[in-house]
């Protein structure tokens, strides 16, 4: 089944839908999930450097706090803090509880809002414990 | 060649009578994540802007050690299962499903294995 006849029309499958809370909540699960996934390898990055001495330390140190650096950083927080609090909607979802429209799509907003709120206070915590604040 | 749908095909066989291994055990790294996770971060910010030697000696505390421990193990258990979802639905061709799962495999031992070997060493450092 996994491959389509060759000229056979497709359902409009893609295009048609209008954006809503829950779909857009479901998609950004799944890719917040792969771009967590591409984190774990700068968490591997970050284990070996610390467990190889203090250079590779120090080089992993200088990309991380670089301007890119920081900036793909705040992006796996955010990804992170989403995949969170999405996730804990999920586990709900499996007892049985929240499937009604409006609260489901309320709680969407609220993890989208949330994802970033979490991130910024992570950040402002981790400034403020570097003393830059 | 046969006429008949693959729906009618399966109809009347029960289910597979497996399978919901994967749909639990990513459940169950998803609940041991909640409290791992919230750990991971709290020990990033904890070693920020500290030097080498200090950044060593915070992650070599046996309590750090077992969570980030834990944290590695339910992190790509959770992963491959997630990436093998998304492979499982995207995937156009068999061959491409079968090369990207043994990939996202061969990734998640091989990360597990260097950030294990890792957490240890600088856990038996001291």
């Amino acid at each position: 089944m996994s491959k389509h006849a060759a000229g056979r029309p497709l359902s409009p499958h893609l295009g048609v839908w209008r954006w809503s809370p829950t779909m857009a909540s479901s998609i950004f699960h799944r890719v917040s999930g792969v771009g967590n996934s591409l984190g774990l390898l700068v968490l591997a990055w970050w284990f070996v450097a610390l467990a190889s001495g203090p250079e590779a330390y120090a080089t992993f140190v200088a990309a991380a706090s670089s301007a890119m650096g920081r900036f793909i950083l705040f992006g796996f927080t955010v990804s992170l803090c989403f995949h969170f609090l999405n996730g804990i909607r999920h586990i709900v979802w499996d007892t049985g509880h929240g499937f009604d429209v409006s609260k489901s799509a309320a709680w969407s907003w609220f993890n989208f809002v949330g994802a970033i709120v979490l991130a910024l206070i992570i950040w402002v915590l981790g400034y403020a414990n570097l003393g830059a604040l | 060649m046969s006429l008949r749908t693959p729906l009618s095909r399966v109809r009347g066989h029960g289910s597979a009578k497996e399978g919901a291994h994967l749909w639990i055990a990513q459940r169950a790294t998803a609940i041991a994540l909640v409290p791992l996770g919230l750990f991971l971060v709290a020990s990033v910010m904890a070693t920020i802007g500290i030097p080498y030697e200090a950044a060593r000696a915070y992650l070599a505390q046996p309590l750090v050690s077992i969570s980030l421990v834990l944290f590695v193990i339910a992190s790509l258990w959770h992963a491959r299962i997630g990436l093998g979802e998304v492979v499982a639905d995207y995937a156009s061709s068999d061959r491409t499903r079968v090369l990207l799962l043994l990939l996202f495999n061969f990734l998640a031992f091989g990360l597990g294995a260097a950030c294990l070997l890792a957490v240890l060493r600088i856990y038996f450092a001291g």
